[in-house]
């Protein structure tokens, strides 16, 4: 090579090793680009597959089966005095209406048939307190079925197996066949789903109970470690001197990000729960475990945001006499906040997504109450799935679906904000 | 002499130096270093509002060093450490109960690259006087605007766009709005650090000609690597060398008649 320099001839371009090289150099290039679309693909393929899973298994989570049957509202049995209930609707909050609905489910099914759901009474109180006047008269209602029914009216089991196989008996069957083709079942909005806490029947049970405590815990991270993790990432880069102190805690916040969720629940529950002595299974616990969990990669996020900022600003704003506080306040800040925002909402979705360390902390009770306040026991959203997904139950697999898409859902939303926030924000040059 | 100084020569500005009055600015002995670094020693220059200083020298000399102690921008590096005396008409600025904020509103200071908020040309000339308080009224603010965009030589080409970004204007045209920024607060001194440097020659000859317009309202000094630029603008240079000042004097005999071997071989283009 040298020598041809030396002597200064001409490149042979045209040259077979030349003609080669070139020809290697594309078929390179068109391997690589091959490859890059074979790996956007699978990924594509595997978020395709799972998203079909989980909506063909959970969508039917949100409709639910009725029957239709005539009740009796007899005030002998509901065990109240009619004229009484009629000016007094309040009175029926205690009446026997579990025993009306068994008498007429025993009559028009048979004895000892589960039909009907054992909360569908709920629907027959509210009837009677919204109007007392159907007392002591007969009513067509559509009231909700048990699991079983509403399963083999959405086609979950297969038929053609032994019926000894299948968890529903052979008299559901032969009465599902039959209210099918008399035209007394429907299936709809499955209102109670999105209303409703756990249940141990999965007809009755909700998702709206975790997807609260799941928002309260979320108010209390975002609360604590937002501020928290900007103003720490603030000093840190604005104001404290470059030493061996700021190397270690640098590092540190480093390393905490990296620590596994369960450990910040265990610290969470030696803490908050142990020596603090603040209720278990509370949301106020869940949030700050969480808290514990987001503020590093806040830090982390918000430190990136604030290097990214260019240093001639703050020299522009130092060389016509800004203080360093006005410096970052003025300047710093609101060029760094869509990285921050953006910093944050991640973290908040990563948070919102945990389950590991809310275990710990005892946030995987077994709740039929939606909680009304941040000391209140709670329980999760991913938690809510996890418990789900443990159950035998046939009708708890579609619940478990279900629950996920509504996760996915709100983790589509946040990561939806994070963007509109960021492009918000960000400041053309 | 060779054509290279000749060049210098003619591009020497009409206006001679004038004799000082008090300078505003002076410097004894100071001493820079950055770690274990020695970047600058030994320097005392003083600074007037009569004269334009320019600073020549060539990379890493030690004048934009320099520059930036005279408003105290060192003090954002961490290990710079400086010695020896700075006074601002006759107060030590390194004193204890200087207040550096207030310092840098009475030495503005213009940077290399135009570097305006990422705001409206309104609100990056009217930041300084919002900080400090020295507008009383909208009506006083928009005076005070106008005014430093007018010494700026920039109201003509903005007044009907304040609201507009000040980073949407050309390379020139936000260098003056820096320019402008800095009176806005009302300086005594101006620090221009090679303010022309990322310039073409026509946004170049703009901003030399506002530097001689704003010459005698305040102290003015330039660093430059360009050496007609020196002759044109300034009445008063200061050439440094690897860390020292080697010769301070009137720009005409800098650039006519250097005292030290080492000015003549630099202002001839023997190195630098």
């Amino acid at each position: 090579m040298t020598e041809r320099l030396a002597t200064g001839a001409p490149t042979a371009w045209g040259s077979d090793a030349m003609q080669n090289r070139i020809r290697r150099r594309y078929r390179q290039e068109r391997l690589f680009r091959g490859l890059g679309i074979a790996a956007l693909a699978l990924a594509g393929g595997f978020l395709l597959f799972l998203l079909t899973t989980i909506v063909a298994s959970g969508w039917n989570s949100f409709r639910a089966t009725e029957v239709q049957m005539a009740v009796t509202f007899d005030p002998a049995r509901l065990g109240v005095d009619a004229a009484a209930a009629k000016a007094d609707p309040n009175l029926l909050a205690k009446a026997n209406f579990q025993g009306i609905m068994g008498d007429a489910s025993d009559a028009q099914f048979g004895r000892g048939v589960r039909i009907v759901s054992d909360g569908a009474w709920l629907t027959l109180r509210d009837m009677a307190q919204a109007d007392p006047s159907i007392l002591g008269t007969t009513q067509t209602v559509w009231l909700l079925t048990t699991s079983n029914i509403d399963q083999l009216a959405k086609g979950a089991f297969d038929l053609t197996i032994d019926a000894a196989d299948l968890p529903v008996t052979a008299t559901e069957i032969a009465l599902w066949k039959r209210l099918n083709s008399e035209g007394k079942l429907r299936t709809g909005l499955n209102a109670l789903f999105l209303t409703g806490a756990d249940s141990v029947d999965p007809e009755l049970a909700g998702i709206w109970g975790a997807l609260k405590g799941s928002f309260l815990m979320l108010i209390i991270t975002l609360v604590i470690s937002f501020p928290l993790g900007v103003l720490s990432a603030i000093y840190l880069e604005e104001f404290a001197a470059k030493n061996r102190w700021t190397d270690i805690i640098e590092v540190s916040i480093n390393n905490l990000a990296a620590v596994p969720s369960i450990i910040f629940g265990l610290l969470g529950l030696a803490v908050f729960l142990n020596t603090l002595n603040m209720p278990r299974s509370a949301p106020i616990v869940g949030g700050l475990t969480l808290a514990l969990m987001t503020f590093p990669v806040i830090v982390i996020a918000s430190r990136a945001a604030i290097k990214a900022v260019p240093p001639s600003i703050r020299d522009a704003a130092l060389g016509i006499g800004a203080s360093p506080v006005q410096v970052v306040f003025h300047h710093v800040i609101p060029l760094a906040l869509p990285g921050m925002l953006t910093g944050t909402i991640l973290g908040m979705a990563r948070a919102l997504g945990e389950t590991a360390p809310l275990l710990m902390i005892g946030m995987r009770a077994f709740l039929t109450s939606v909680p009304q306040g941040f000391t209140q026991p709670a329980t999760a959203l991913p938690v809510q799935i996890f418990i789900w997904s443990d159950n035998v139950s046939r009708g708890f697999v579609e619940k478990t679906s279900g629950a996920i898409i509504v996760l996915l859902l709100f983790l589509l939303l946040i990561n939806g904000l994070a963007i509109y926030l960021r492009n918000k924000f960000e400041v053309r040059w | 002499m060779n054509q290279m100084s000749m060049d210098v020569g003619t591009a020497l500005g009409s206006s001679e130096a004038v004799a000082d009055a008090a300078p505003k600015m002076t410097a004894r002995n100071v001493a820079v270093s950055y770690g274990a670094t020695q970047a600058l020693r030994g320097v005392s220059i003083d600074v007037s509002t009569e004269n334009v200083t320019a600073f020549i020298g060539p990379s890493g000399c030690g004048k934009s060093t320099f520059l930036r102690c005279l408003n105290r921008m060192n003090d954002t590096v961490a290990s710079a450490r400086v010695t020896g005396e700075i006074q601002l008409d006759g107060k030590d600025i390194y004193a204890p109960d200087m207040d550096v904020v207030q310092l840098r509103a009475r030495v503005g200071m213009v940077f290399q690259k135009p570097n305006p908020f990422p705001k409206s040309i309104y609100e990056n000339v009217a930041y300084g006087p919002r900080i400090h308080g020295l507008a009383r009224s909208k009506a006083d603010l928009d005076g005070v605007v106008e005014q430093s965009l007018r010494r700026a030589g920039l109201w003509d080409e903005v007044k009907d766009r304040l609201a507009d970004s000040g980073t949407a204007l050309s390379g020139g045209q936000q260098q003056r709005l820096c320019i402008a920024r800095a009176i806005a607060v009302n300086p005594e001194v101006i620090l221009m650090d090679e303010p022309a440097s990322a310039l073409d020659p026509i946004a170049t000859a703009k901003i030399e000609e506002l530097i001689d317009e704003l010459r005698g309202k305040y102290a003015i000094v330039i660093v430059t690597h360009n050496m007609q630029q020196a002759a044109r603008v300034s009445q008063k240079t200061a050439f440094f060398h690897l860390g020292s000042l080697v010769e301070y004097g009137d720009t005409r005999e800098i650039f006519t008649n250097p005292r030290e071997p080492r000015t003549k071989d630099y202002i001839t283009g023997r190195y630098g």
